[in-house]
């Protein structure tokens, strides 16, 4: 497993071997140290639909999922991802290649249109409504509402979750919309 | 004038749309090809001066680097029209951020790391960036942009203003905007032997082609430019930028294919902004409300480089009745990054300021804003004199009044608060110009019964794939199934940029004319069709682009309620709602999304936007989209936009208005309209950030009486 | 970025050792921040100690009824974690208010503490700056500076510190735990942050060879009254222009019997408002009492040219806070006499 193994051997060069689980498949890779999981999925596993619209954590395009949670794949470099599942916008769709329910709604919605922060906001969404249901609250969360209990979310939660996720083109009420038809 | 009429008008969903939610949409740099590397542009770090020596040698020694271009031995090129295209061909350095070096490596993080360790030395020279209205160096350029005269006068706006009884006499400030789509600028060039392929995001691809054949002394036939999905422009993709222009110039020298996806960082300073505009407005009006003088006047800057003056005062001749008016531009050359087009450049700013002014005029007057601006209806254009093809903004106001709820409206300034927060609503009316070019198209009947249409249109977002079928199909006669579309690559019969809310006009004319062609061309024939089918040529050239005895203009009017927070200065939009005269909606879906979109971006352009050029330094502090606030999720409310059926039959086949950019026009001043409303206190400086409102709010309130 | 080398740390004292050893090697917790500004040049260490592994993933109560924070866990999960909702409402509110839901499911307690200005000016590597090269030159003073410091700066620097979390540890009197592989010491959280002085390369109190290893939040058995506020340019996801961080406890009579109060994005630090606290303390809990104190310990303040805006600012936030504290407090004393 190269140089970084969770007993804390010292790396020697600059690169390391990474598996990762992409979308189900897993992928033994040799990787510059400098290599985040964004260009992982695009540059070494073909996987386009994470976006680089920023390359600094402040767009929020390149929205995955690792380990269940939504990050900005662009800032995580990928030699510290060993071992972990990563789902992105191309793991979305089931078995026989049918959209997600929240990809389907996008498009009910006319949710989008340029499509470069698409995937990243469908995958935002994927865990914004995992977060809720996990009881994590937002800014906007009545404080008063119980700790561990699902937080409901209305049109005020689903836009502060989200505001991790910019879109130029304005699409943001109909993701709203689109959002709300999934929950 | 138009076939079945059955498929346009309907919500077909986007043809791309599943493409797009799945990931499998292809933008400029994620079209797979061996050996493809990537190119990493070297800012110039002073704000005016030369060159003096780039030192390479550290970069080169850097694992994975293969070239290092500078203007010593970067392939030479034609000298372009555009001067912010010929990069790295002199060492002269006109702004901070203005392209000194390239360099290309196996992967971006080697590119990135090569780039950071090029060491440039320059003779720095004194810069002046700061634009003033009373700059010594303004000048009255001959032509504003997009070649409206930069001063046009009627009747004596001086004297009339002056004798007036009900004067409005005030001056606004636009800073700096950056367009800032989503997918940075990027391009990806191909050598495939003496052909030249280049994918890249561009809201023209004809046009990438036509400069790079010109720049690179290249045959049309060996250039081909596709741009398949294009992820926003805004503006700022309309003409090719620097980043093709370097891709080619990499692939080129190192023989392989090259991406440049330019840092988000350097967009500011490379691919053009909205210039900042300082606005004079004097209204003058009777008693009555009717207006008799206005003047709306200008000061813009533009770069040492290139001349582009933001046409900020052009709406004002086109807005209200007045017997006297002088509308001028006046232009400062500075130090700074060449400003460039972002959505409805001219109408944008300057409807700002006018329908600010015209909110500070119904104050003045005591008269309800609505029915200031129906009162100041014209009949005709006012500058040229021609009749409207068609004309509802009054139609517009009054419906989204209506829908608004704006009877309700309690007109006093400061009267509605919620504990620490005030209310206030505000309305601004909207225009923009009918363009429309000429575009060639193809279309074709298959044996087995469906047909293509083929158009080197660009899909930038507002759905041309399945607009332009559905125009196919109503011409055609056929259910829109039946049709398919072919756009975003320069084999395709050439068409102009998706940009000035041309697009679907230029296109669809030339879609609608070959179909009606093919239509006739089946009508007359039996029997079976070829194997490969039958097709139709169609070219509007002189059709699309005649002069017409018309004024043709979209209207609209925006309505926004706000709330201030006199604890913060902070302004948030509680709703916004839009009507629009756009001629026939063409895709009520795809319409929707665009009209949304406009209106979000003036929301950012009220509140959130606003970028500063920094005097000592010459850049653009808000550099990223960490300091330059595009509007997130949360600053966007519930937006309601609706139309009115306009039908119009001097515009096109389609009868179709552009509605791009009009969403955008007047929407900010609604914003800042609702702002005086709920606080009493007039703003003139965008954006209304807490900085600017809190200090406001200390201020003494204003009765709303101007002049 | 440079090429680096990569340690995956099994241990604090494994992680310390390797600081020790190298002294350009920086500690990795969520990278938020930290690959953010090696991808700028910024930041260009040659060894990446990866602490996010380490077994401090816990937000666990102590038998003296303080909790602890391990330095790992990650702040979507501390602002989420009921304790922390139950009983530091203003750390959970802070948590919330900052940076966006992705960007706090990879950020870590202790990488937020560590988490550098948001200067334009550090960020670019063609501008002077004494932070990031001392002895250049401070590229703010002259040029741009509107989100920068009114309280505490000095010539060499006039950056501020844009966490949020670190204003509510402030004003909660937490401590920051540090080891560096053989010996632990901790500091309290407001003593933790440094100003700039002639030292604005250094944020912190941190040693070579130390990291942070968790926050100790002091003993609270029901909900402390305390609250966080921040105004920004836009609603969400943005930094504060001014934020301010409350705790207050008063009597049955409205006197003041602790305050903690403190200021971000007003100095290099989070502000600790400890003259305004001392001029409240044992006196009434009013809207004009607040509005006193917290204007005396404005008077310290020299904004820049282009920032005074956030005086005026920073004292409605902080006014607001106390004033609805203290009314909350009020409102929960009537409920429990009526019942």
């Amino acid at each position: 497993m190269g140089a970084a193994h969770d007993d804390g051997t010292r790396a020697t060069g600059h690169h390391s071997e990474v598996t990762l689980t992409v979308n189900g498949t897993p992928h033994t890779l040799h990787l510059d140290h400098r290599r985040v999981l964004l260009d992982v999925l695009r540059e070494d596993l073909g996987l386009t639909g994470s976006k680089k619209g920023c390359d600094h954590g402040q767009c929020g395009a390149c929205t995955a999922l690792v380990d269940g949670r939504r990050v900005n794949s662009c800032l995580l470099l990928a030699v510290t991802l060993d071992g972990c599942e990563v789902i992105t916008v191309e793991g979305l769709t089931d078995g026989a290649g049918e959209p997600h329910p929240l990809q389907r709604a996008f498009l009910d919605r006319d949710a989008f249109q340029c499509g470069y922060c698409t995937p990243g906001q469908i995958c935002s969404a994927v865990g914004v409504l995992a977060e809720a249901e996990a009881g994590h609250p937002s800014h906007v969360t009545d404080p008063a509402t119980a700790p561990g209990r699902p937080v409901a979310l209305d049109a005020a939660e689903i836009r502060e979750r989200l505001s991790g996720n910019l879109c130029r083109c304005g699409a943001y009420p109909r993701i709203v919309e689109a959002v709300e038809d999934v929950i | 004038m138009t076939g079945t009429g059955s498929a346009l008008g309907v919500p077909a969903e986007r043809r791309e749309g599943r493409q797009k939610v799945t990931g499998g949409a292809r933008y400029a740099a994620e079209h797979p090809l061996p050996g493809r590397v990537h190119a990493w542009p070297v800012p110039a770090g002073v704000a005016r001066g030369r060159v003096t020596a780039v030192h390479t040698e550290a970069a080169l020694d850097l694992p994975g680097a293969l070239a290092v271009l500078t203007h010593d031995n970067a392939p030479r090129i034609t000298e372009p029209d555009d001067p912010t295209l010929a990069v790295l061909q002199t060492p002269g350095v006109p702004h901070r951020g203005w392209p000194v070096a390239l360099v290309v490596a196996r992967t971006p993080e080697e590119a990135r790391a090569a780039a950071e360790a090029v060491r440039v030395e320059y003779a720095v020279e004194e810069h002046d960036v700061r634009l003033t209205a009373d700059h010594p160096e303004a000048y009255e350029p001959e032509k504003a942009n997009a070649g409206f005269p930069a001063r046009r006068e009627w009747g004596d706006p001086d004297g009339a203003f002056a004798s007036a009884p009900v004067r409005v006499d005030v001056s606004y400030h636009v800073p700096p905007l950056h367009n800032h789509p989503m997918e940075p600028h990027t391009s990806t060039a191909h050598w495939d032997g003496d052909r030249l392929v280049v994918y890249t995001s561009s809201q023209g691809g004809t046009a990438v082609r036509a400069v790079l054949t010109a720049l690179f002394e290249l045959p049309e036939d060996r250039v081909t430019v596709v741009a398949d999905h294009v992820g926003g422009g805004f503006g700022s993709k309309g003409t090719p930028r620097p980043d093709v222009v370097l891709a080619v110039m990499a692939a080129r020298e190192t023989g392989r294919p090259v991406t440049v996806a330019l840092p988000r960082r350097h967009l500011p300073s490379v691919v053009g902004h909205r210039a900042p505009t300082l606005h004079r407005l004097r209204l003058a009006a009777d008693t009555g409300g009717r207006l008799t003088a206005l003047t709306h006047e200008v000061v813009t800057h533009t770069s040492r480089i290139k001349e582009f003056v933001e046409q900020a005062a052009v709406p004002a001749r086109v807005m209200y009745a007045t017997p006297a008016s002088r509308t001028l531009h006046r232009a400062v050359r500075l130090d700074v990054p060449s400003p460039s087009w972002m959505r409805a450049p001219g109408e944008s700013p300057g409807m700002y300021a006018l329908e600010s002014a015209m909110d500070e005029l119904a104050g003045a007057l005591g008269m309800d804003p609505v029915d200031l601006r129906v009162l100041n209806e014209p009949e005709r254009e006012p500058d040229s004199g021609k009749p409207f093809s068609s004309r509802h903004l009054t139609e517009c106001l009054r419906e989204g009044a209506r829908r608004f709820g704006w009877d309700r409206r309690d007109p006093r300034p400061r009267a509605r608060g919620e504990g620490p927060l005030l209310l206030g609503t505000g309305v601004a009316a909207a225009t923009y110009p009918v363009l429309v070019g000429p575009s060639r198209a193809e279309a074709r009947a298959l044996p087995d019964g469906s047909f293509v249409v083929r158009v080197n249109a660009t899909d930038i977002g507002t759905g041309a794939r399945t607009v332009l079928a559905q125009v196919a199909a109503d011409a055609l006669g056929v259910p829109l199934e039946r049709v398919r579309s072919e756009i975003g690559d320069s084999d395709l019969p050439s068409a102009p940029l998706a940009g000035g809310s041309s697009g679907t006009a230029s296109w669809g004319w030339s879609v609608h004319r070959a179909c009606t062609e093919l239509a006739d061309q089946l009508g007359s024939r039996t029997g079976p069709l070829p194997d490969e089918g039958i097709t139709a040529h169609a070219d509007t050239a002189g059709l699309a682009d005649a002069d017409s005895p018309y004024a043709r203009h979209a209207f609209g009017a925006h309505f926004a309620e706000v709330a201030v927070d006199t604890v913060t200065g902070e302004v948030r939009v509680r709703r916004m709602l839009g009507v629009f005269a756009a001629g026939r909606i063409l895709n009520a879906r795809t319409a929707r999304s665009q009209f949304i979109g406009g209106m979000t971006m003036g929301l950012g352009m009220a509140l959130t936007e606003g970028s500063t050029m920094d005097a000592a330094f010459g850049d653009f502090t808000e550099a990223d989209l960490a300091s330059y606030h595009v509007p997130a999720h949360a600053d966007v409310p519930a937006i309601e936009a609706h139309w009115i059926d306009e039908e119009d039959a001097h515009l096109n086949p389609m009868g179709s208005k552009g509605i791009g950019e009009i969403g955008n026009v007047g929407s900010a001043a609604a914003i800042g309209n609702a702002v005086h409303h709920a606080t009493g206190v007039r703003f003139r400086e965008l954006p209304l950030t807490p900085d600017k409102v809190l200090a406001g709010l200390a201020r003494p309130v204003t009765s709303g009486r101007g002049g | 970025m440079k090429p680096f080398g990569y340690l995956r740390a099994g241990t604090v004292r494994e992680a310390a050792e390797a600081l020790a050893e190298h002294p350009g090697a920086r500690c990795l917790g969520g990278g938020t921040n930290l690959v953010d500004l090696m991808k700028l040049g910024v930041e260009r260490p040659g060894l990446l100690v990866d602490v996010s592994r380490l077994p401090l993933d816990t937000v666990e109560e102590l038998p003296d009824g303080s909790v602890r924070v391990g330095a790992t866990v990650r702040n979507s999960d501390l602002a989420a974690h009921p304790l922390v909702r139950d009983r530091y409402p203003v750390l959970s509110q802070a948590l919330l208010a900052g940076a966006s839901g992705q960007l706090r499911n990879a950020a870590t307690t202790g990488g937020n503490l560590l988490q550098r200005t948001r200067c334009p000016h550090f960020q670019d590597l063609s501008k002077p700056c004494n932070k990031r090269t001392p002895g250049t030159g401070c590229a703010a003073r002259e040029g741009t500076h509107r989100d920068h410091a009114v309280l505490g700066h000095s010539e060499q620097c006039v950056a501020t510190h844009p966490s949020d979390m670190a204003v509510a540890l402030a004003a909660l009197d937490a401590r920051v735990e540090l080891d560096d592989g053989r010996t632990t010491r901790d500091l309290p959280a407001d003593r933790f942050h440094r100003l700039p002085g002639d030292h604005p390369e250094r944020d912190t109190e941190i040693r070579p060879g130390e990291l942070v290893t968790g926050v100790v939040l002091p003993a609270a058995t029901a909900s402390l009254p305390s609250a966080y506020r921040k105004a920004r340019d836009r609603a969400s996801y943005a930094f504060a222009l001014a934020s301010v961080a409350a705790v207050l406890r008063t009597s049955e009579d409205g006197t003041v019997v602790h305050v903690g109060l403190a200021f971000g994005a007003l100095a290099h630090k989070p502000w600790r408002a400890e003259r305004a606290e001392a001029a409240l303390r044992g006196g009434p809990a009013t809207e004009d009492a607040f509005a006193r104190a917290v204007e005396r310990e404005l008077e310290a303040a020299r904004p820049l040219r282009d920032n005074g805006y956030k005086v005026p600012l920073a004292r409605n936030l902080a006014v607001d806070v106390l004033t609805r504290l203290a009314t909350a407090r009020n409102r929960t004393g009537t409920t429990e006499e009526d019942s």
